[in-house]
């Protein structure tokens, strides 16, 4: 079946020179767009556009356009990642939208994740909460056995869904806080389900929570919106996990 | 010690601690409330009532309620305040993935409905028992014991002004609506909570919150038709 074609969009794009630089919105027409377009294809060819009319084209973050790489944070129509659900930017499609609709696209609005230019923001501070305590240290040598430390299949199971977490930034762009407990929970998680994760685990809690507090992302009130949000459907009740480590390791000082 | 008490989990920790507190006090509250409509001699109220004034164990949770209330307040206008700065510029398309009306994103609005609310019911029933004293409280209460008519003043109130009804059943409701968040979302932020325990915690939630709207709205309502 051949896609529809959209004869006309109008796209409502944030545009911000600099971080420091006043944003505003511009609002473009798009003609003949297929729905078959993904959504950042339609960017594309709008940038196209921007650059044959001797205009700055919008900035926008993306890489693997396949779902994984976590780059393209883009905020749509009220939804972080746009009106699909279980999908990055990436992998959103114009049949999500109907003949002459106007599109808002906004960055993340994060405010530890400030804007570079346009649509990009820099969101190094989910690195520096990985590096706070996101890793399990082992020595160098001989690849260990995989095999070696037995582990329950729904544990395993349960650290692989954590383990999905692209750290695409969703969950803090869509809740109401800013709040980057569900990034924290999937990274926590991860390692806590898994014998290799006990090791480190009091430590990696405590430094996570204290880096994700001093970057400035809010606390969770436990409104969902990021498990609604979140392209690999990770579950809130990882959270409960966090919260769990957290204070045992708390308690345990 | 000290960082915990800061820290985004810390803080909520007080949230959940004192809000679950709250809620098994509402238990006893509205328990004792629905004798108003069970008994219109106001009698099992009365002997409640006054059971509740003087024995020394609810004296001293008292001053310990009072504290939860101001705990929970605080706390909350401290995380709520919080929570806003970490987003300084909103999103111009909104956020269409939660409904505007869910009690999860209002919290502090339905808390902040609670405690105006809250400060009129102290004024109209606490002051009046423990302070001000009120003549409908010396009443004669037909038992010929010694002790307040507390029905005569909360009846008298609830019969004579139905402003005071609507805004009591209106204060019943958003407290169930604040308790069908708040009660799994204490859970969940002292760790107690798994994909499997959250939706029955969320049923439970669900459930104490519509018994409290129910519970306490119908008092009002009650004397609202009756009388
Ligand atoms: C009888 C009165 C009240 C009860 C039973 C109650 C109960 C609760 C419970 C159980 C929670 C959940 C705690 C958690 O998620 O960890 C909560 C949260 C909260 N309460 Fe209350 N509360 C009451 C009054 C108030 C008042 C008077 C205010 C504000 C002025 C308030 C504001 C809040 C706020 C802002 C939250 C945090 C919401 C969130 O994290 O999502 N509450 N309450
Ligand atoms: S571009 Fe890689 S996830 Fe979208």
């Amino acid at each position: 079946m051949a896609d529809k074609i959209l004869n006309k969009i109008y796209v409502k794009v944030w545009r911000q020179n600099s971080p420091k630089a006043k944003g505003r919105f511009e609002t473009y027409t798009v003609e003949n767009v297929s729905q078959g377009t993904s959504f950042l294809e339609m960017i594309d060819i709008l940038n196209d556009q921007l650059i044959l009319g001797g205009k700055d084209p919008i900035a926008f973050d993306n890489d693997c356009r396949e779902g994984i790489c976590g780059m393209c944070s883009l905020y749509v129509n009220g939804h972080a990642h746009g009106p699909d659900t279980m999908a990055t930017t990436c992998q959103l499609h114009m049949r999500k939208f109907n003949e002459g609709q106007t599109i808002t696209v906004e960055p993340w609005r994060v405010g530890a994740f400030p804007v570079i230019k346009d649509l990009m923001v820099d969101r190094t501070a989910f690195e520096k909460i990985q590096q706070a305590g996101g890793f399990v240290s082992v020595n160098t040598g001989g690849v260990p056995d995989g095999n070696a430390i037995p582990i329950l299949q729904d544990d395993a199971e349960e650290a692989m869904d954590a383990a999905a977490c692209i750290g695409c930034g969703a969950c803090a762009a869509t809740c109401k806080n800013s709040s980057a407990m569900l990034f924290l929970a999937a990274k926590v998680s991860q390692f806590a389900k898994l014998p290799q994760g006990q090791v480190e685990a009091k430590r990696r809690a405590k430094a996570m929570v204290a880096k994700m507090d001093e970057l400035g992302f809010g606390g969770c009130t436990n409104t969902g919106a990021c498990e609604l949000a979140c392209p690999k459907s990770i579950s809130i009740a990882h959270i409960a996990r966090l919260n769990r480590e957290y204070l045992k390791a708390k308690i345990a000082d | 010690m000290s960082n915990f008490l800061s820290a985004s989990i810390g803080r909520k920790v007080f949230m959940s601690l004192t809000g679950l507190f709250l809620i098994s006090f509402l238990l006893i509250h509205l328990t004792l409330n629905l004798f108003l409509i069970f008994d219109d001699s106001g009698n099992l109220f009365n002997q409640a009532a006054h059971f509740m004034a003087t024995n020394p164990m609810i004296r001293i949770v008292e001053p310990i309620l009072a504290l939860g209330f101001i705990i929970h307040i605080i706390w909350s206008g401290w995380i709520t305040l919080e929570n806003m700065k970490a987003r300084p510029q909103g999103y111009a398309s909104g956020d269409k993935l939660l409904k505007w009306w869910e009690p999860s994103k209002n919290m502090f609005i339905l808390g902040g409905m609670i405690f105006i609310f809250l400060v009129l019911h102290i004024l109209n029933f606490w002051v009046k028992m423990k302070i001000t004293g009120d003549p409908l409280l010396d009443q004669a209460n037909g038992t010929g014991e010694e002790m307040h008519n507390a029905y005569a003043l909360v009846s008298n109130l609830f019969i004579n002004n139905p402003l005071y009804d609507i805004i009591y059943m209106i204060g019943g409701i958003f407290v169930g609506l604040h308790i069908t968040h708040g009660f799994w979302s204490a859970f969940q932020t002292i760790g107690l909570s798994n994909i499997n325990w959250m939706k029955r915690l969320k049923f439970v939630a669900n459930l104490i919150g519509f018994v409290f709207a129910i519970g306490f709205s119908s008092i009002p309502l009650y004397f609202l038709i009756k009388f």
